[in-house]
């Protein structure tokens, strides 16, 4: 696994979408430094040489100039461009343009005070249905145990793990109160709504170890709401979800013998 | 001059001083009740500095002093630090600069500078300020209740709001008795400016700053009355058992929270934010008003492009109303209402730009008059160029994802307001004080508090951009649990100090307000500047009723150095 080294730049970029991201912000930061330096010369230049003298006044004919107008249509024509040639695509990408389910991870994860709860909906690639009755310190969802489709999922709580290089899909939500699900170095950022189920996209492009944030206040705790991310390769994915497996409970035994011998027929 | 307006009586103390109808007693109360919160909500900020820069670690000194439930051996709990948060937001900007921008100035000077005795309903500007004053009351009081002060962030969003202690109540009931104030005093400033200006003085001869309130009027009148509603519906979710703000099936710890349900927590953003939008721009155009004026009076020239100015105003004001839900993007919003406030954002920056430009080219060809109220103005156009330039990623929806909730937000809208709005209004205080008081206030230690506050400031705001970048979230109580965050944990100690030391800056201004006012050189005339605008021909200070005689304009506002005259400026009122 490659570590990363933080600094006082944008954190690496490891996701397919990342690097678009950071190419409009310095684009626009660019944009910018040429405008406020631009500004700045002229301001200091004006400051020096009309400066109150002896013997000296100002005018009282306003300066003709067609600079300022020439300033206004490139900063539009630039505005433009910012907009339809970048801002744009990558927001279409990253709202709208959504993996196919079928190539995906897709996970649920559902935000409260103060921990994040990872919800994967197991080998039948279906999510159990849950019920706050149900709620436990053990069944933090409230999975309904009664419920076939509920059992093989995995739960856990602020540990995030995927494989590189294949797309997720989660679905966010919340219990309580409004969370923001981010990962700086994925570029991942997306409020959890209480009452509303959110879908993210993303997919890795490196392995490692890293963290997410809580980026919306929620409450005394709002700092302490960190959870881990471990970016794996397919072969440790699949090591590490067969491990949770193995710690699920296991199901009653007549059902497995029940249904073979009908798939037999 | 028969105008039985103009009779006046003198009144005794307590109407005078106290409940006085005098749009420029009302103004002075505005200002200095503005001014003591401002600081309070500085105070408030240095302190949330010592954790931020020194966390866990008991603050000296003082940190004994807020007891168990705040500071348990001077370390600050999170709760206590989620309220100065939240506090030191609302009261900077509903109960201080709002106050000393719109109430202060606009009270004081939009009477004066349009030729009108007083305003149009003096007991309503009274009422205005009595509102703002209990609002602020109930504001500083709910310190004190169990649990302290409002916790949720100035921006309340619910649930966590709804759910919050009492201290939240209290915050929303402060808030109604301040919208109401704003309100009220809207209708003042639109009555008064339509209806009471001088003879001759047409529109496009109103000076620009009273063009900056009757846009700044519009927009509290047309954006607070949505948050006042709002504000009534999470009074009632949070007293009368009403979800208009939440959603069926919360849990809270672990346990169903007993709320009818039905609601949407993105309601209230919506009409939140449908007031905070344009109330950036409350804070922002009084600003551009007060810098205009003083850069014109100090360059000795005319405004360069006067009416593109006002048309700027207009349209900001106008563009203001349809750019809010921009502080949405990643509340779920898809591609197609991403893409209206996208472009709606990246509109609204255009006038901005033409603002900045007009007032820099209207340094060309000038004689530029380095005044102390000059430096502030001056400092103001480089200062709101960052906030501006900063809202350009911020509105730009692929890089807010990033961005968004990152101290990067938080440089961005504090260069605006701190070192672009406040600096103004220091200008503005340093230029005005002579008509208020008689007297100047002290040049020299005018330049000192001047220099280091500038310094100062952008020490505290500058860092906030790299912090952002680094991707740290806003509003933690202990960044630096986060790897992310530790590499620039050492921005944060700069910060501190930089706050601090911007503190102390502050009191060589408050030492120098009040000892000018007894020991400041006195004016030897009534336009120690050199000014054209009416405010000026009245008498310093002007009494009550302003004007010896009601004066007539016969010109423009900024008539400085007509050829042929023999002085390098001529006022509205000459003939």
């Amino acid at each position: 696994m490659e570590t990363v080294t933080y600094g006082w730049w944008l954190p690496p970029s490891l996701s397919t979408y990342g690097p678009a991201i950071d190419r409009l912000i310095i684009i626009v930061h660019w944009f910018m430094a040429f405008l406020f330096v631009g500004w700045g010369i002229f301001l200091v230049y004006c400051l020096i040489r009309f400066r109150q003298k002896e013997g000296r006044k100002a005018s009282y004919e306003s300066s003709h100039s067609k600079f300022p107008k020439a300033i206004e249509i490139g900063v539009v024509l630039f505005e433009i461009f910012l907009l339809v040639g970048l801002s744009f695509p990558i927001w279409s990408k990253y709202k709208s343009e959504f993996p196919q389910k079928s190539e995906s991870l897709e996970i649920r994860i559902i935000a409260q005070q103060f921990v994040w709860n990872i919800h994967y909906p197991g080998r039948d690639g279906t999510f159990g249905k849950g019920d706050p009755k149900f709620l436990s310190d053990s069944n933090p969802l409230g999975l309904d145990p009664n419920d076939p489709v509920g059992r093989d999922d995995i739960v856990t709580v602020n540990q995030l793990h995927f494989p590189v290089n294949k797309p997720v899909i989660a679905h966010l939500s919340s219990k309580d109160v409004i969370h923001s699900f981010f990962i700086p170095v994925l570029r991942v950022k997306q409020d959890t709504i209480p009452g509303m189920s959110i879908p993210v996209w993303w997919q890795a492009t490196q392995t490692g170890q890293f963290e997410i944030a809580c980026a919306q206040l929620c409450g005394v705790g709002h700092t302490l709401m960190r959870g881990f991310v471990t970016i794996h390769t397919p072969e440790q994915y699949a090591a590490w979800m067969a491990e949770q497996e193995a710690q699920l409970m296991p199901p009653p035994a007549t059902q497995p013998t029940e249904t073979a011998p009908m798939e037999a027929q | 001059m028969s105008d039985p307006n103009r009779e006046h009586h003198e009144p005794g103390f307590i109407r005078k001083y106290i409940f006085s109808v005098d749009h420029k007693t009302i103004g002075i109360q505005y200002a200095m009740t503005g001014m003591v919160f401002l600081f309070f909500g500085f105070c408030l900020m240095m302190l949330m500095r010592w954790q931020l820069a020194f966390p866990g670690e008991p603050l000296p000194l003082i940190g004994g002093l807020f007891g168990d439930t705040l500071m348990p051996g001077g370390v600050m709990l999170p709760e206590f630090y989620n309220s100065l948060g939240a506090m030191h937001g609302t009261i900077m900007v509903f109960m201080g600069v709002v106050p000393l921008a719109v109430g202060g100035f606009g009270n004081y000077l939009v009477p004066l500078q349009i030729g009108a005795p007083d305003m149009a309903f003096p007991k309503l500007n009274a009422a205005s300020y009595w509102f703002y004053f209990v609002g602020g009351v109930v504001m500083f009081a709910s310190f004190f209740v169990p649990g302290g002060a409002a916790n949720s962030g100035w921006t309340s969003y619910p649930p966590l709001s709804d759910i919050a202690t009492t201290g939240q109540t209290w915050w929303l009931f402060g808030m109604v008795a301040l919208i109401t104030s704003s309100l009220l005093g809207s209708v003042n400033f639109i009555v008064t400016i339509v209806q009471l200006r001088a003879k001759g003085l047409s529109f496009f001869r109103l000076p620009f700053f009273v063009w900056a309130q009757f846009v700044t009027a519009f927009l509290l009148l047309l954006a607070f009355p949505p948050l006042e509603a709002a504000g009534v519906l999470q009074i009632m979710d949070r007293l009368a058992g009403t979800s208009f703000f939440l959603p069926t099936g919360l849990v809270i710890s672990g346990a169903a929270l007993p709320a009818s349900g039905g609601g949407t927590p993105l309601l209230w953003q919506h009409l939140f934010w449908f007031l905070a939008h344009p109330e950036v721009y409350v804070l922002i155009l009084p600003a551009m008003g007060i810098v205009t004026e003083i850069i014109v009076n100090n360059t000795r020239k005319p405004l360069y492009g006067y009416k593109t100015l006002v048309y700027s105003l207009f349209f900001l004001g106008f563009m203001s109303f349809v750019v809010w839900a921009h502080h949405m993007f990643i509340t779920g919003m898809g591609t197609t209402m991403a893409n209206f406030f996208q472009t709606t954002t990246m509109i609204i920056s255009i006038p901005s730009v033409v603002i900045l430009t007009v007032l820099l080219i209207t340094l060309w060809g000038a004689s530029i008059r380095f005044t102390v109220p000059m430096h502030f103005a001056l400092t103001f156009l480089p200062m709101f160029a960052i906030g501006g330039l900063t809202g350009l990623p911020l509105g730009l929806a692929a890089a807010d994802i990033y961005l968004h909730d990152t101290y990067y937000v938080i440089g961005h809208f504090h260069y605006v307001v701190a070192p672009g709005t406040l600096f103004a209004l220091f200008a503005g205080i340093y230029h005005w004080y002579p008509k208020v008081t008689g007297r100047m206030m002290n040049q020299a230690w005018g330049k000192v508090h001047f220099w280091l506050s500038l310094l100062a400031i952008n020490g505290v705001f500058l860092p906030m951009f790299i912090q952002g970048f680094a991707g740290v979230s806003r509003r933690l109580h202990t960044p630096i649990m986060y790897a992310h965050a530790q590499p620039v944990q050492g921005t944060n100690v700069f910060m501190s100090y930089s706050a601090w030391i911007l503190g102390l800056a502050q009191l060589i201004f408050i030492v120098n307000f009040f000892v000018s006012l007894k020991k400041g050189k006195k004016v030897e005339s009534d336009n120690p500047w050199q000014g054209t605008t009416l405010e000026w021909a009245a008498p310093t200070p002007p009494p009550h009723g302003n004007f010896a005689t009601e004066p007539v304009v016969y010109r423009g506002p900024y008539e400085y150095s007509v050829p042929g005259q023999e002085k390098d400026y001529v006022p509205q009122n000459v003939a």
